[in-house]
């Protein structure tokens, strides 16, 4: 056999260990087992790469040819020729906007405490464990907890803002988790410097820590953020509309948005709803391909940038 | 309020430089700003500083010396309450700036950080402009004069102004590792604090690098006190007014054995232990 670079980098020439049939035969079988799990393991990453494209090119199918300014500004109707996102994308734009109003600054405002200002004893532990068991906590349940809570109790109604409120409660863990890996991407020598100068803590975190730690925090709310306007089900719990054939105007209104629409337009029989349905889809799918991208820049371009 | 008891000189930095004419004496014969008494300081239930006394003199650069991890970086964290910054980190025993013990529970940690300034082991530099790190601490201590005239003064006296003149709104990470360490001099030296304490602000600097901070330690000397731990012997005797010699105990608590005038020191040291380190047989 040629001597030659074996797996795992280990390089032999070929008198030493070809020479006794057991040095080959040993040779052969990790060269072998090297090249199966290669295989295995580029087989796993086209697995999850091959869904993607295929529900990529199943959606543009069915749906590309029902995209047009129409669709996205005409009302639900019940011909489906006719059937547009307007009020979905309007009902998606509004509980957005308040969610993010509502979960960013609680957010970053808990990341911050956790991080910068909590005392490390047994009562920050604990929350920070629930915190992150909150974070993987089925997002139906947040929907009860939404109806129980926003719906009912505190008499909002199906509204806009009981539904932003519930997605705020869904990205609230995800935003603090992230924030607080982001205010540690942070070294400690920063904080230093700052507090030998006589800045306060406050003027610390404030002047130094969340400039250098804003775009790795911006990354995370984006994907935060990204998760919420996919989300269906605790909007349908709290009773999102199905079919809203009218602009939601504040924060009180009755709504839908993206994903219940497609849902609905899914569940109807006619093939050309089904059509609407992968449309919206197509919408749906740019948008959080939109913000993921933002995300990935928002980090490629920080980490130009820093350089400690 | 500790800033009551003295007012500051007001007088702008001068930066022709002349050396003491009188040689440093016992320490015990100067005027001290900072005196030491019976500190001791934990990590934890780590006891890391045992019974430290010191009085360290105004206007002279103080050298700490010792083998690694004799708690020296701990001793001087103590003396503008960094120390206290780190979880489970303790300090029992007083420290006198100017008379006034830091550790007295009316004291703000910040009005001591102030005064007490700090240059660290490796330059951290703030990741903004030049001109903004030395602003900074002006701006949070809300300095109310022109904040071009004292960056471009504070960038002077540390000997830096030369070279990033036509850089200030470049990113101060930009600049080489000395520069960098004469920047956050720069920084230190803004808010006229009246004691600089420098934990081994040399060690990761070349040769030319360092000489130049050191060349600056003594122009500062003029109006400020230095207190600067190093590892480096030559360092502390090229330096240095006087020298305080830390060894640890069996169980790793750290201690002064020696203090006096840096000559004597290396010269004619009283402790065994002294001359062991200083020949090279500890360490």
């Amino acid at each position: 056999m040629a001597p030659g670079p074996l797996p795992g980098g280990v390089r032999v020439t070929a008198p030493i260990l070809t020479q006794t049939p057991l040095g080959r035969r040993h040779v052969m079988r990790r060269r072998i087992a090297a090249a199966v799990a290669e295989a295995l393991l580029r087989m796993a990453a086209m697995v999850g790469i091959a869904a993607l494209v295929l529900l990529l090119t199943v959606v543009t199918r069915d749906g590309f040819h029902r995209l047009s300014w129409d669709f996205i500004t005409s009302f639900p109707s019940r011909f489906p020729e006719q059937a547009g996102i307007r009020a979905a994308l309007l009902g998606s734009i509004w509980v957005m906007a308040l969610t993010t109003v509502i979960a960013v600054p609680l957010g970053i405002g808990a990341a911050i405490y956790l991080e910068e200002f909590a005392p490390r004893n047994w009562l920050t532990r604990i929350i920070e464990t629930n915190i992150n068991n909150l974070a993987g906590v089925p997002s139906i349940v947040y929907g009860l907890l939404g109806l129980a809570l926003f719906v009912r109790a505190m008499e909002l109604g199906r509204s806009i803002l009981a539904g932003a409120l519930t997605l705020a409660l869904v990205v609230l863990p995800i935003i603090i988790v992230s924030g607080r890996e982001g205010l540690r991407t942070v070294p400690p020598s920063i904080r230093e410097a700052a507090m030998a100068l006589g800045a306060t803590r406050w003027q610390t975190v404030r002047h130094q820590v969340l400039p250098a730690a804003l775009a790795p925090m911006m990354t995370g709310i984006i994907l935060a953020l990204s998760r919420a306007i996919g989300e269906t089900a605790p909007l349908i719990t709290i009773g999102a509309l199905l079919f809203v054939p009218f602009d939601p105007r504040g924060p009180l209104d009755s709504f839908t948005v993206l994903p219940i629409q497609i849902f609905n337009w899914v569940s109807r029989p006619q093939p050309a709803f089904h059509e609407a349905a992968a449309a919206g889809i197509i919408v749906l799918l740019t948008v959080l391909l939109s913000m993921n991208a933002i995300a990935i820049a928002i980090r490629y371009w920080s980490e130009r940038r820093r350089q400690w | 309020m500790v800033s009551q008891d003295t007012p500051r000189p007001s007088n702008p930095i001068q930066v022709p430089v002349h050396h003491i004419t009188t040689g440093p004496q016992q320490p015990s014969a100067e005027e001290p700003i900072v005196e030491v008494e019976g500190l001791n300081a934990w990590y934890g239930h780590f006891h890391t500083l045992k019974d430290i006394n010191l009085r360290i003199p105004r206007r002279r650069i103080t050298a700490i010396i010792g083998p690694s991890g004799c708690g020296k970086s701990t001793f001087i964290r103590c003396l503008n309450r960094m120390h206290e910054l780190v979880p489970g980190a303790r300090v029992e025993g007083k420290v006198l700036f100017e008379g006034q013990d830091i550790y007295d529970p009316q004291v703000d940690p910040v009005e001591v950080r102030t005064r007490i300034g700090m240059v660290f082991q490796k330059p951290n530099p703030f990741p903004k402009s030049v001109f903004e790190n030395v602003a900074f601490g002006l701006r949070i201590h809300g300095y109310r004069g022109n904040l071009r005239e004292a960056v471009e003064r504070s960038l002077k006296a540390a000997a830096l102004w030369d070279e990033v003149k036509d850089k200030l709104h470049q990113n101060a990470l930009r600049l080489s590792g000395g520069q960098q360490q004469r920047l956050c001099i720069a920084r230190t030296i803004a808010i006229e604090p009246e004691v600089i304490l420098m934990d081994e602000p040399c060690s990761a600097l070349d040769p030319i690098a360092t000489l130049k901070i050191e060349d600056l330690m003594r122009e500062l000397t003029q109006r400020y006190t230095i207190v600067i731990v190093t590892h480096n012997m030559q360092q502390a005797a090229r330096v240095s007014d006087y020298t305080a010699v830390m060894m640890m105990d069996e169980d790793r608590g750290g201690r002064i054995v020696e203090f006096g005038p840096t000559r004597e020191v290396f010269t004619n040291p009283k402790d065994p232990r002294t001359e062991a380190y200083i020949t090279g047989r500890i360490g």
